[in-house]
Order: structure tokens, then sequence, then C-alpha cells
């Protein structure tokens, strides 16, 4: 399953340089990012070509730092592809905690991430539906 | 009405000191049943009886507030307990308060120093007085509102906040006097432009201020904004509370009412007294108190004695000065007393929190505004925005129980924030006073 890195920031000038900034170093490519944000602070989510090396980079500069497991599930670039994901999430009562995309390949594959309570169970309802998870290579080696 | 005791507000000063002495010499043998002042008496040798002049309470030793603290709850006591009527109590610096009980005399005593000030501020039997500090453990409540009764003023107990509710008060039963901090009085100013209404829309003619410092140029712009006097009141809850030093029309310092209470202001570093018309801290002494006499007590508190004794209003009482700081940290919020080290001991007490913190204060729409700003430890986050916001709202409860006030809380990265060891500047202070 893939992992995602949340980092914990203070709302203010110069945190996502700094965060972007060490992961040019590290040469480590960004695959998606989302942030939420707090007022007085925000937290920062991505996904990354080499999950490990992300966190122990971020973690060696001071940084706090989250690793954990998400869904990233993939589906067409069509209008209405979503839909049958949510349709398939709903019926099997999966609360969804956090959530975002990105396309893979303009009008044909685009994958969207999701952030549950039990990823491992999700992840089997999922396949048993027939719909196509991405692995960490899938994912890193786009 | 010009006074309301007037034998002994124009007392002469030999008179004055006369009746001090006297009193003082009471108040030694009246603390001498407590345990606590029996013991200091005992170490230090000291027999009431052998006080010959008021030069010689120099030597006795400063009370102070870890006193107060270390002889919590009932080692001051000087009477026996079913004496007492009542007892006021203020938060302490790490969550232990401090307690003064009050025999009927002591409140009758201290009704009566607070109706001296409000008649020397002009206040009369006519006038309606809305009170609007807060009722309860603190002191500046039901100090003035006493006080006001006794006067025959019609009070308004209506406490703090709530601008609306005060305004509609001020409207529908013509108040003529409030008692108010410095603060408040602004903001209430700025509700009632709001609201469209201006000085003509009330009957008011006086401001008794309290609880917290405030600049001349703060109380001038008071008085300009509603149009009337404002008057300084001065006291704290181990004096009694609000009623030891008030201004008289001359507003040019505060009479302390001498007959009640022995100033000395000491240099708060080597404790010698500094000459009058000089900065230092406070120092007091009860005279007329008899639940819990305190002897020397450090207020803390920084201001000057001027050197004249004379005063047109006919009062020979020395006058003290605006207090112009404090010995130690105390920050005064919204008109209540906050310790830093309060802060430090709710947040030490939370394991998701690291032990740095930083306190901002500034003033939003002329309100004190408070924020605590806090490092997380790496251990508790797991990427989740819900359990961040749920500690923000955990540490805002915890502090709000500690200090009473709410507060706003700032989550930070751990090492955002200067280091506890050192000079840290704990306290960064915005606001314009």
């Amino acid at each position: 399953m893939p992992h995602q890195i949340s980092v914990f920031l203070e709302n203010k000038p110069g945190k996502l340089e700094r965060v972007t900034r060490l992961m040019a170093e590290g040469s480590i490519n960004i695959r998606a990012i989302t942030i939420a944000d707090s007022g007085d602070f925000g937290i920062l989510k991505i996904l990354v070509d080499d999950p490990k090396e992300a966190y122990n980079i971020l973690t060696r500069n001071g940084l706090v730092v989250a690793y954990r497991e998400v869904v990233a599930i993939k589906i067409n670039d069509t209008p209405g592809a979503l839909l049958i994901i949510a349709q398939i999430l709903q019926r099997h009562g999966i609360n969804i905690d956090d959530a975002y995309g990105f396309v893979m390949e303009s009008g044909i594959a685009s994958v969207f991430v999701i952030q549950v309570k039990d990823p491992a169970g999700a992840s089997a309802l999922l396949k048993e539906e027939g719909i196509e998870l991405l692995k960490d290579d899938d994912l890193y080696y786009l | 009405m010009k006074y309301w005791s007037k034998e002994i507000e124009t007392m002469t000063r030999p008179e004055l000191e006369k009746l001090q002495l006297e009193r003082l010499r009471w108040t030694l043998e009246q603390a001498s049943h407590s345990p606590f002042y029996q013991e200091i008496f005992r170490r230090a040798s000291i027999k009431p009886g052998e006080i010959r002049s008021l030069e010689d309470l120099a030597g006795l030793p400063f009370t102070s507030k870890a006193d107060l603290r270390s002889a919590y709850p009932s080692n001051m006591l000087a009477v026996n307990p079913t004496r007492v009527v009542r007892m006021h109590s203020s938060s302490g610096t790490t969550g232990q308060a401090t307690v003064i009980y009050h025999t009927a005399r002591d409140l009758d005593g201290w009704t009566n120093l607070v109706t001296r000030g409000l008649v020397m501020a002009g206040c009369g039997p006519e006038d309606v007085f809305q009170n609007m500090m807060t009722y309860g453990l603190f002191t500046g409540g039901l100090g003035l509102h006493y006080g006001a009764e006794r006067l025959g003023m019609m009070v308004i107990p209506a406490g703090g906040g709530n601008s609306h509710r005060q305004i509609q008060l001020l409207r529908d039963f013509n108040t003529t006097v409030i008692h108010i901090t410095p603060s408040y009085a602004l903001h209430l100013s700025d509700v009632i432009r709001d609201l469209g209404l201006g000085r003509d829309d009330f009957k008011l003619r006086l401001l008794i201020f309290g609880a917290e410092p405030y600049s001349k140029a703060t109380r001038d712009k008071i008085e300009r904004v509603y149009g009337v006097t404002a008057h300084n009141c001065y006291g704290l809850s181990e004096m009694n509370g609000p009623g030891v030093a008030f201004e008289c029309r001359q507003s040019e310092g505060m009479h302390l009412w001498e007959d009640n209470y022995i100033v000395e202001i000491i240099d708060p570093l080597s404790g010698e007294p500094v000459p009058p018309g000089h900065d230092g801290e406070v120092v007091l002494t009860t005279l007329n108190r008899e639940a819990m006499p305190l002897i020397r007590y450090r207020t803390r508190d920084l201001a000057r004695i001027y050197e004249e004794t004379e005063c047109p209003c006919g009062r020979n009482f020395r006058r003290l000065s605006r207090v112009i700081g404090r010995t130690d940290d105390m920050l005064i919020v919204r008109g209540v007393n906050v310790f830093p080290s309060q802060v430090e001991h709710v947040l030490m007490a939370l394991p998701e929190v690291g032990t740095n913190y930083q306190i901002l204060l500034g003033r939003e729409e002329n309100l004190d505004r408070m924020t605590v700003r806090v490092e997380i430890r790496r251990q508790m986050f797991h990427g989740e925005m819900d359990e961040l916001r749920a500690l923000r709202r955990k540490i805002q409860h915890e502090l709000k129980e500690q200090i009473l006030i709410t507060t706003e809380v700032e989550l930070m990265e751990p090492g955002a924030l200067p280091p506890s060891q050192g000079k840290a500047k704990r306290v960064i202070d915005k606001r314009q006073i």
C-alpha cells in the first residue's frame, strides 16, 4: 500500500519552501500535495516516489512528520468515474478522513487517494469490487 | 456632601500619626493571635507592647505573597473562625491560592473606606451606580457595591461584560456613575458608537476606574469620549480590595486612607525606604483589621508617594501615584491578574506539548486579547487535523480553568520558540495602555 507523509507546519511564509527544498535536494519527486489549514498551523500531505527516504530527510531536519498508509485508487479520467468509487464507499459505509487526487495521464487515468481508518480493510473491499488499486511501485514509478 | 467621615478625613498630620500608632499597637497585638505572626514575633523576639513609635515599624519583618500562600488556608487567622463572615480569594501563581478573611467589623471598615472614596470623588445619594466589575471571589465587584449602597446610591450590580445589556441598563435607569476597568470603558465606548448612540443619550457624570494600570493618555481619551471625569481607585485583595486609596476631585494622586493603612515605599531590591517623590514598591500595614492583620505587606506594585501632604480638598492623607508597574511578572488581562507561571503550570501537565511557551498580549477593538503559543511534541503528531484541533481546545479549556480568561492557543513546531533557559522573553505585550 502507498504511504503518505504528513508534515506539521506553522502557517507562515517560507514553510512550504523549506519542505520542497529538502525534497528537491534529496532528489525526491512529489507526486501529489495537499495542504489543510487551521489558522495558526496547517498540515501538508505529500505522496512521493521514495516515502521512507523523504520521511528520514524531513525528520532529520527537525520537522514534525507522520507516516501512514493510504489507499490509492486508479480511475478512468472520464466523467462519472469518481461516482462509481463514491457509491462503493457509501455501500460499505467507509468514511473518508481526507482525500485528494491527481491526473496520471490526461483523458486516460487519474488517481484518487483516500485516507481511511482501516486502509487494509478498505483495500480488500475495493479489490473485491474489481477496482484497481495502485501499489507502492505503481505510484512511485509512474 | 464633601466628606463622609469629616473628623477623620480632616485630621492634622500629628493627630493622624497618633491614631496610627495606637492602631499599630492594637494591630500587632491582634496579629499575635494568629499562628503565623506568633511564630514570626517569637523568632524575631518582637513584643507587640514594646512598639513606642511609628518608626519602630521599620524593625519588623516584611510579609510576602509567599507567606500568604504558605499560611493558606488559615494560619494567619487571628480571630475565632466563628467570627469570620466572608472570605475573598485570589488565584496563586502556581495554582496555590491565597485567602483573606473578614469579620463583620472588617467588612464594615472596608465599606466605610469605599464610601469615603466615592464621596471624595463627588458621588452622592442621588446617584445611580452601575457596577461593571466582576462579582465573586474577586474583590472589585463586592467592594464597591457595599460602599455605594452605604452612601445611598442606587446600585445596579451589572457585573462585567455583556455590553448591550450594560448600555440598556445605563439608559433605562439613568446611570450617573459607573465602576469600570479603563480597557472595558474604551471597548464600551466603541459599542455605544456602533449603536449610533452618543453622550447625550446618557446621564453619566463620573467614572470610577479600577483593577488595571493605564496611562494618562488613556484616561484623557476616555474622559473626552464620555464627556465625564474619571477617578482612580487603588486596592488589592490582600488589603481588602478597592478602597485603599482614592482620587479626590483635584485628580492629582490618590489619597491613601492612612488611618487604616500605613504606607511605606521601599527599594524592592534592598528593602530600604525610598524618599517621597521616588518610585518604589508599595508596602502596606493594615491598621483596622481584626480577622487577618497584615504587617508590612509587600504589594509588588510600583508607585510613589507625593511629597506634599496638604491638598486643596482639605485632606492631609498622603497621596499615592498611579501604579507604574510590578516587581514581579504579574500581568493584568481584562482586569484579571495572570502570572506567566500559571500558564506554565497548565502546559507542564500536558504531555502533548513542550515546556516552551510565549504569551502575546494585544488589543482588539479595545479588548485585551491573550494568545498562548506552545510547541507540540513530535510523538503526538499523527498527521490528523482533528487531533490537533482537539489539543488546541483542550489547552484552551485547561487555561481557562486556571486563569479564568479565554485565550487563543497557537500550536507551533518544536524549537520554534526561544528556549526556556536564560532570559527567554516569555511575554510580548503589545497593548497600548
